[in-house]
């Protein structure tokens, strides 16, 4: 297989990670247009035989951190706890939804690595050479973010019942 | 024991992402086991990572739109520019399909003396569909109000405020699923409005009207409006418009042929 081939065969995992990482499709999809096309203006620097999908991602890292510095970074949420609406819960689809703003209320470097783990199933050493970062930093993220993510979800629980008690 | 490393909280999350070898695993289980609150948050971190797994697991098989399967190819970049195409267009239709609608209005003056009123009554349908088809189909970030994932509050809410019950037609055999829909302001008052697209971002529009009073039917009647294509057709009960840009003709028959088999009793 080729690397076109093999590239194209990657979309949608590229998709799901980008669509995870930046909240809407359109943004997400122009994240992963951008990322194949520095992929392939920087194909050779691309080592044969080695993980193609690693290397995608590690593009993407880059297109993503350069666009989110062009816009001058939003998230800078990394200690203050934004409050959320609260609202009670209604059905599945609800509580799911509150989980994908939950996400995106993570700041972004803490989102990516939970993002390569969970979605991608990938491997500490691979997220850390993923995104440039050393092993130690690849768990204090992830272990944040899982922290900050529980609180969040804790606090909805917590805020509902309240709603509810009333 | 003792001689056992002391279990680390990274240890903790790699137990909770199944990547401890089956030796270093056990022992993680056992401290678990006397030490019920820490397991209880391993649990939830689980829980989190199975529920977020699902929640993106469909972005994998939705179809991958033409544009991304060219950059991946390695082909020179075409969207940028069709997109601004788009928008140029977009903007170009509108201006002259403001002055259509003044055109189109003088000349409804005269005719509607004369025009029976339920034809007329769907030429007005159909233009109202079109401009909303106009209006709503280049969206990209909030093309609808309420997607297509939560489909069974969509029409139930609109069912509610339409008065009538409203269904969203299947049209997976036409290539087109539902994107979603949208509550709009009709003449007397609110109509629905359902999105569709093909898996190649293609989009086509059903309006749909509520009848107050029991209604003359009509046959599929076909018009244009700039370059919008309408096939709408009335009921007793509501009145329903299709309307697309991005379909021809024939195209648009075969879909209000499936629409119409779907929604009419």
């Amino acid at each position: 297989m080729n690397e076109a081939e093999r590239m194209v065969e990657l979309i949608p995992r590229l998709r799901r990670y980008a669509r995870a990482l930046v909240g809407d499709r359109a943004s997400a999809d122009d994240l992963v247009q951008d990322t194949l096309e520095r992929g392939w203006a920087k194909l050779h620097l691309y080592r044969r035989g080695t993980d193609l999908r690693a290397w995608l991602f590690t593009v993407m890292h880059n297109v993503h951190v350069n666009k989110v510095r062009a816009m001058r970074a939003t998230d800078t949420l990394d200690d203050e706890m934004p409050e959320l609406a609260l609202r009670a819960p209604q059905g599945d689809a609800l509580i799911v939804r509150d989980l994908d703003r939950a996400i995106a209320l993570l700041p972004a470097e803490q989102r990516a690595v939970l993002l390569l783990v969970t979605l991608e199933d990938m491997s500490y050493e691979d997220v850390a050479r993923t995104l440039g970062i050393p092993m130690g930093t690849v768990m204090s993220r992830l272990s944040r973010a899982r922290e900050k993510l529980r609180l969040l979800m804790l606090g909805q629980a917590a805020a509902a019942k309240l709603k509810l008690v009333k | 024991m003792s001689d056992e490393l002391p279990i680390t909280d990274a240890d903790l999350h790699a137990y909770a992402d199944d990547r401890l070898a089956a030796g270093r695993r056990a022992e993680v289980e056992a401290w678990l086991a006397a030490h019920s609150e820490e397991a209880e948050r391993i649990a939830g971190y689980r829980r989190f990572s199975e529920e977020l797994r699902s929640f993106y697991e469909p972005v994998l098989a939705e179809p991958v739109p033409e544009p991304l399967e060219h950059a991946a190819s390695g082909k020179p970049r075409s969207r940028d520019a069709r997109r601004r195409w788009r928008g140029a267009a977009l903007a170009a239709t509108w201006t002259a399909f403001v002055a259509a609608l003044g055109a189109l209005g003088g000349w409804q003056l005269h005719a509607s003396r004369s025009t029976p009123i339920a034809a007329l009554d769907g030429v007005t349908m159909a233009r109202r569909a079109a401009v909303a088809h106009a209006v709503y189909s280049p969206e990209v970030r909030h093309p609808v109000e309420v997607g297509a994932d939560q489909e069974q509050h969509l029409v139930t809410w609109l069912s509610k405020r339409l008065g009538v019950k409203v269904k969203a037609p299947m049209l997976d055999e036409a290539g087109m699923s539902l994107v979603g829909g949208r509550l709009l302001p009709g003449e007397t008052g609110p109509v629905a409005q359902f999105m569709y697209q093909t898996d190649r971002g293609r989009r086509m529009t059903l309006y749909v009207r509520a009848e107050s009073a029991p209604h003359r039917e009509t046959a599929f009647r076909y018009s244009r409006e700039n370059n919008v294509s309408v096939f709408y057709w009335l009921e007793r009960d509501c009145s329903y418009a299709i309307a697309s840009s991005d379909l021809n003709k024939d195209e648009l028959l075969a879909i209000a042929t499936t629409v119409y088999k779907q929604l009419s009793p």
